[in-house]
């Protein structure tokens, strides 16, 4: 018999609530606001209630893919990144720093996004930068 | 805290528990953790903060997994009020719990404006006298009907729906939940339907309630549920002479009526 919570931020989106991840026997049962944390003092939306359900979801994914043909194949983070780097660079190179943009997301914190628009502006060239809140 | 820590010790040494549920101190921020015997060790860091987690919601979790062990708990007044009606209500069997008590400060008490800052055993910290304070409800009951009516809508209209008040109850036990009966409440809005949502769930606190406050700390739109359920509990007392957590013994006269017939006290008028 185990149960311990795990404190961590909520993934929905950039505020960073704290939440406390409820574990039973090692699986994920639960998610409870923490109490003492400056940003949500105890409370949480209900996307941050249901935060553990993800965890187990089929359709999630757990390792980069990579289209290969017409099939997407499980790559390793190297392997996908080079991939990503290279053909960036080819497409700025043959077609100009214009015609690439980016999507960052609210789900990431405000210092990941920064450092989306800075490699996008300082190293592309581009000022092509959104967010997934418009798709 | 060293007495506190070397009873539930103990506990689990002894095997008389088999695990305790309580707050461990993690990077210094008391969560909610079950020590057992296999890691003694971790009770060095167990800490009796001054705020809660809803340690009886937590324990049911536990206690649907593991139906048959003994279970030690950590308990302030509400915790071991919300016991005795989860244990009413056939959510936990009392010989399977042990409730490890802990008395409340006159800050907490006065903070929570609680009635009654103290469980039945105390094994940490000193009794205090409970506040009896029901401004809140004295406010809403000087206004005059539609102008209480404005004012709760008003609250309601906040409501982003986040389940939270439901979430962290302790008496919200139920495997289906009213509240996401689209028959009865409409989905996919927010606000809710108001005043529905939250009348609902006020109705179903009438006998279970047991007034810890928990709900409304949760709330992100700061509606002041509380009130609401503390009225209801009020009128349980005064109608049918019932007060949630208060006597292990005393059935609700909600789970009876009908069937087995149930006098109701005189002191009902009319009003
Ligand atoms: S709101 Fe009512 S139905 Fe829903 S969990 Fe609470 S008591 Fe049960
Ligand atoms: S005060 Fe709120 S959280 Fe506590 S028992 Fe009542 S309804 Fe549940
Ligand atoms: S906690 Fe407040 S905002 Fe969330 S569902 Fe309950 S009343 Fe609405």
């Amino acid at each position: 018999m185990e149960y311990q919570t795990v404190r961590t931020t909520c993934t929905y989106c950039g505020t960073g609530c704290g939440v406390l991840l409820e574990v039973l026997d090692g699986e994920v049962v639960g998610t409870l606001p923490q109490k003492d944390h400056p940003i949500n003092e105890g409370k949480l939306c209900i996307k941050g209630w249901s935060a553990h359900e993800f965890i187990y979801a089929d359709g999630r994914l757990t390792k980069p893919l990579v289209r290969k043909g017409d099939k997407l194949e499980e790559a390793s983070w190297d392997e996908a990144l080079d991939f990503v780097a290279k053909r960036l660079l080819e497409l700025k190179k043959k077609n100009g720093p214009d015609s690439l943009g980016c999507f960052s997301s609210a789900k990431c914190t405000n210092e990941e996004n920064y450092l989306l628009q800075k490699i996008f502006r300082a190293v592309i060239g581009t000022n092509n930068v959104d967010h997934c809140a418009r798709l | 805290m060293d007495k506190l820590r070397n009873y539930v010790k103990e506990l689990l040494e002894s095997g008389e528990i088999t695990g305790f549920l309580g707050l461990i101190d993690d990077g210094g921020h008391p969560i909610p953790h079950l020590f057992t015997k296999e890691h003694i060790d971790r009770l060095n860091d167990l800490v009796v903060p001054d705020f809660r987690y809803p340690m009886t919601d937590i324990l049911l979790k536990i206690v649907r997994k593991y139906p048959e062990s003994t279970i030690g708990v950590m308990v302030r007044g509400c915790d071991d009020r919300a016991l005795i009606e989860l244990a009413k209500n056939q959510k936990i069997m009392s010989d399977l719990i042990r409730p490890v008590g802990v008395a409340c400060s006159k800050e907490m008490a006065e903070s929570c404006r609680c009635s009654q800052p103290y469980p039945r055993e105390i094994h940490y910290g000193e009794k205090v006298e409970g506040v009896q304070d029901r401004s809140d409800l004295e406010e809403v009951e000087s206004m005059d009907l539609s102008g209480r009516l404005d004012y709760w809508m008003g609250q309601f209209s906040k409501c982003i729906k986040c389940y939270g008040c439901r979430n962290i109850c302790s008496m919200c036990f139920c495997d289906q939940c009213t509240l996401e009966d689209e028959t009865l409440v409409m989905t996919g809005q927010t606000p809710p339907e108001i005043p529905i949502f939250h009348l609902i769930r006020a109705f179903h606190m009438a006998g279970r309630c047991i007034d810890c406050g928990l709900c409304e700390e949760a709330c992100p739109a700061h509606i002041p549920l509380r009130s609401l359920y503390r009225k209801v509990r009020e009128d349980m007392a005064n109608y049918l002479g019932y007060v949630t957590g208060k006597d292990e013994y005393e059935k609700d006269p909600l789970e009876f009526l009908g069937s087995e017939g149930y006098e109701v006290p005189s002191k009902i008028d009319e009003t």
